[in-house]
């Protein structure tokens, strides 16, 4: 009875999750149980792609809770899918042990490299799964917490908050360059050997790991539309529309913001821990200021303020991303460009605003 | 007696005495110069010292070549008829020229010639007679390049020399360092006085030797009178260093705030004048760069000129590019700036792709003319070099014609009053749309000309565009939107803040502090240092 109700509420969402859950079941069992040899096998290489895409397509969802829904375009959410990234990164490296190029059981390889002596005090407790996975939630929350308090509270909104969360991540990513912040700096993080004792190399935690991205990515889109259809919802979509008045009718409007995006930034963050095991290497140019743009755009060409149209929009521009820059390298931005412009001024609401043209669901 | 000798009319006869005798025994002359050259090629050291000095007693003017020649190994001798000659080094042999008459006598094979040796005390006596000779110079750049040599390395020899240089030389700068060079030598004097008073000549001296000098004399000084006033002096100069490197620092800074001003100044029209997010100004700035590389490949032979040929040129070509955004794309976005900056980003990720494919992928490089290189020396601890100086110069001009138009001309008017109140101005029958379209030529056009500047200081690649864009913004947003004199502080300040950082914290750290900065201080005044006033202001 939920589920029927919730088809009938939300049946771009209903299909989305049908489509997870063929996946699911099919990717693995293409990948695992069919033959190499056989035209239906899936490769690994494959498998984790498509677990990539899902990744990026949480990101994309996290960004249109807060983009799509209270209207708070931030250019920085890339800082925190990287932070979560850099979270994973460090558990993975230390699990690495003493099998690096060094054979040093304390210190990963880029701190023996720098004649670092002993592990600086932030990566305590990173051995741990358990500690790592609380800093995944933990250190974008808190930096999402501690920016949006500030901006929030003074006001800052629009164009401006654009441009310092913008800012924010340019700046970080400065500081992860730097190899004396003890993240290995240009390098970045690589190498990893295995995750809660499974070699990361394997078909079977490859697919393990794909199938967790698929289950985050359920789980995550069934919160945000639970949060979306709540009183507080509602709430955050009359911030949307009209702040002022929503203010002065009596909502700490700041308070809502700053609570879903602090909840945005640690649904990125949970991205990016996902994300790092799958394509093996966290570095600095994950803050890069293009990759939080890009991003943008896939919620945009999908259709803002509409949670399943983000996730299209992630799936779709990535694998035109993935198809272009094989065949033909040189287009990929010109491709990427004009898809900025053309989708900005043609399809304000995205490719799901193309079939959905009246729609019970509040419109951007 | 001193004034029949200096009477005008003797002076006159002993001219005139002087040239009857050069006309008419021009060859004895000579030839006492002939031997003093040749005299040069004698075994003996010391004999050879003396032959130096004679020499240059000549007064000839082909001394200081000669001089110069056996300094740099140049000067040999032919052993078929032991002429001294002047060589230099062609493949498997020498060419040779005669030492005493300038004549030049073909070249030989290396077995031919043989080197008139000289030793470290030759090389020492050669260099003290060669600025000596250098001081009488009617050069006054000769005669300072000199006066430099000759500090630090007076030696009781040479003191008269510079006393009497001292005497006739008119230049303040060049006597104030012949005084810095007697005074150093009197630094090692036996009196007490004279010492006293060296220190108290050199007192304030920032040339990096006096300081040396002055701390050697701080060790070994047994009065204790002296070396208070020594001590006193050295710190006088320290002072004064100090004092001078921060205004290095300060000129670092206020450079580094032209090149930002320049990069955002088009930013600050565009975003702070008309409200529109435009994403792709740095690539404007690129375009005006290759704008000045095209022009070069164009008149490769007039590189000093190209600069001034690509300024209007990239004006017109970045202001081209910028109305063909406005009218092609933003126009149909005005009043949704999140779109706005979407979609210019789009533009900025297409004008990169297309410099990529068109010219190349990599760096290109645009040269400096000559005149934009070289620095000019304000005092021996503070040199401003003469690109950042113009840069400057020409940031502050940009920022005055802009402010010239906006506030002096029929368009400024117009712009004004579009910003202030559109519908307003429609009424008054303002074309609004053709004014948009200028208003953001012109932002973009500024931008062009800002590409020409940056290209004399970076690389210009198709991403250099990427690197101004963020700290642009920061510009326009710290010195509030819609304000030009808020970008010149803000541009300014943020340069200086930063070049003040650096020393101790690098550059990097450096940067992500102003940013850090700016995004606090964006928290505390969200309209920034300058904020508008007024109805525009709710906007």
């Amino acid at each position: 009875m939920l589920l029927g109700r919730f088809y009938h509420s939300d049946r771009g969402g209903a299909i989305l999750l049908a489509g997870l859950f063929l996946l699911a079941i099919v990717v693995p069992v293409l990948n695992l149980v069919v033959p190499e040899s056989s035209p239906f096998h899936l490769s690994t290489y494959t498998v984790t792609l498509i677990g990539k895409y899902l990744c990026y397509a949480l990101l994309a969802l996290a960004l249109d809770l807060i983009w799509g829904y209270c209207g708070i375009l931030s250019l920085g959410h890339g800082a925190f899918f990287a932070l979560g990234g850099y979270a994973m990164g460090m558990y993975l490296m230390r699990q690495i042990g003493d099998r690096g190029v060094y054979g040093n059981p304390e210190l990963p390889d880029f701190m023996v490299f720098l004649n670092w002596q002993e592990l600086p005090w932030y990566w305590l407790g990173f051995d741990m799964f358990w500690f790592a996975m609380l800093m995944v939630v933990l250190v974008p929350g808190l930096l999402a917490f501690v920016f949006g308090w500030f901006s929030f509270r003074s006001r800052v909104t629009g164009v401006y908050l654009a441009i310092i969360t913008q800012a924010l991540t340019f700046a970080l990513m400065l500081a992860f360059f730097r190899n004396e912040m003890g993240f290995g700096g240009n390098n970045g993080m690589t190498d990893f050997k295995d995750i809660l004792g499974f070699d990361l190399q394997a078909d079977s935690t490859r697919v393990a790991l794909f199938l967790a991205s698929v289950v985050a990515l359920a789980v995550s889109y069934v919160a945000c539309r639970f949060i979306i259809n709540s009183k507080l919802g509602r709430v955050i979509v009359a911030i949307r529309d009209a702040e002022s008045r929503t203010r002065f009718v009596g909502y700490q409007v700041e308070r809502f913001k700053l609570w879903l995006f602090v909840f945005s930034a640690v649904l990125a963050g949970i991205a990016g821990a996902l994300y790092v095991p799958q394509v093996g290497i966290i570095n600095p140019s994950e803050f890069a200021p293009l990759n939080s743009i890009e991003l943008v755009i896939w919620v945009a060409v999908g259709g803002r303020g509409m949670l399943y149209g983000a996730v299209l929009g992630a799936l779709l521009v990535n694998y035109a991303k993935t198809y272009f820059t094989a065949a033909f390298p040189d287009l990929w931005l010109f491709a990427l460009g004009a898809l900025f412009v053309l989708v900005t001024i043609f399809l304000p609401k995205g490719l799901v605003g193309l079939w959905k043209k009246r729609g019970k669901e509040p419109e951007p | 007696m001193d004034g029949i000798r200096n009477h005008p009319v003797l002076f006159l006869l002993r001219r005139m005495f002087a040239l009857l005798v050069l006309c008419a025994l021009p060859l004895p002359a000579l030839a006492g110069f002939d031997e003093a050259v040749q005299a040069l090629n004698v075994k003996s050291f010391s004999k050879k010292a003396d032959a130096i000095i004679a020499l240059a007693d000549t007064g000839n003017e082909r001394v200081t070549g000669i001089l110069q020649a056996m300094l740099d190994s140049r000067l040999f001798y032919r052993k078929s008829d032991r002429r001294v000659v002047i060589v230099e080094k062609i493949d498997g042999g020498y060419r040779l020229t005669d030492a005493a008459t300038g004549e030049a006598l073909g070249e030989t094979g290396r077995r031919a010639v043989k080197k008139v040796r000289i030793n470290n005390k030759l090389r020492g006596l050669l260099r003290n007679t060669l600025a000596r000779l250098s001081l009488s110079s009617k050069d006054a750049e000769i005669r300072h390049a000199a006066a430099k040599v000759m500090l630090g390395n007076v030696s009781a020899a040479t003191k008269p020399v510079l006393t009497a240089a001292l005497a006739k030389e008119t230049e303040s700068d060049i006597r104030e360092l012949l005084e810095t060079a007697l005074a150093l030598s009197d630094l090692g004097s036996e009196d007490p006085a004279m010492r006293l008073r060296a220190i108290e000549v050199l007192d304030g001296n920032l040339e990096p030797e006096v300081r040396n000098r002055l701390n050697r004399l701080l060790e070994e000084e047994a009065d204790t009178e002296l070396a208070e006033v020594a001590r006193q002096a050295i710190k006088n100069i320290e002072f004064k260093l100090k004092f001078y490197s921060f205004m290095e620092t300060v000129f670092f800074g206020l450079s580094l705030g032209s090149v930002l001003l320049l990069a955002a100044i088009g930013l600050a029209i565009t975003f702070g004048v008309m409200g529109v997010i435009n994403m792709a100004h740095g690539e404007l700035i690129m375009l005006g760069a290759y704008t000045t590389y095209m022009v070069q490949l164009l008149m490769p032979n007039h590189i000093e000129w190209s600069i001034m040929v690509a300024i209007p040129a990239a004006f017109i070509v970045s202001g081209l590019f910028g109305i063909a955004i406005e009218r092609g794309i933003i126009r149909f976005l005005y009043g949704r700036p999140l779109e706005t900056l979407l979609a210019t980003f789009g533009v900025s990720l297409l004008l990169q792709q297309l410099v990529r494919t068109t010219v190349s992928a990599q760096n290109v490089t645009v040269e400096n003319p000559a005149w934009l290189s070289g620095s000019l020396e304000i005092n021996a601890a503070l040199s401003l070099t003469y690109n950042r100086l113009y840069i400057l110069l020409f940031c502050m001009l940009v920022f005055f014609a802009l402010m010239l138009i906006l506030k002096k001309t029929s368009l400024g008017l117009q712009v004004r009053a579009v910003a202030q109140n559109r519908a307003m101005a429609r009424a008054m029958g303002i074309r609004s749309k053709w004014v948009d379209a200028m208003t953001f030529g012109l932002g973009s056009g500024i931008a062009g000309v800002a590409g020409v500047a940056l290209s004399q200081l970076t690389n210009v690649g198709p991403n250099m565009g990427q690197a101004y864009i963020i700290d642009s913004f920061m510009v326009v947003v710290f010195g509030g939107v819609g304000n030009l004199w808020g970008a010149l502080v803000g541009a300014m300040s943020l340069g200086v803040a930063n070049k003040i950082l650096e020393p101790w914290a690098g550059a990097v750290l450096a940067k992500i502090l102003v940013l850090v900065f700016i995004i606090l201080f964006i928290q505390k005044r969200p309209r920034g240092l300058f904020p508008q006033k007024g109805r525009s202001a709710e906007n």
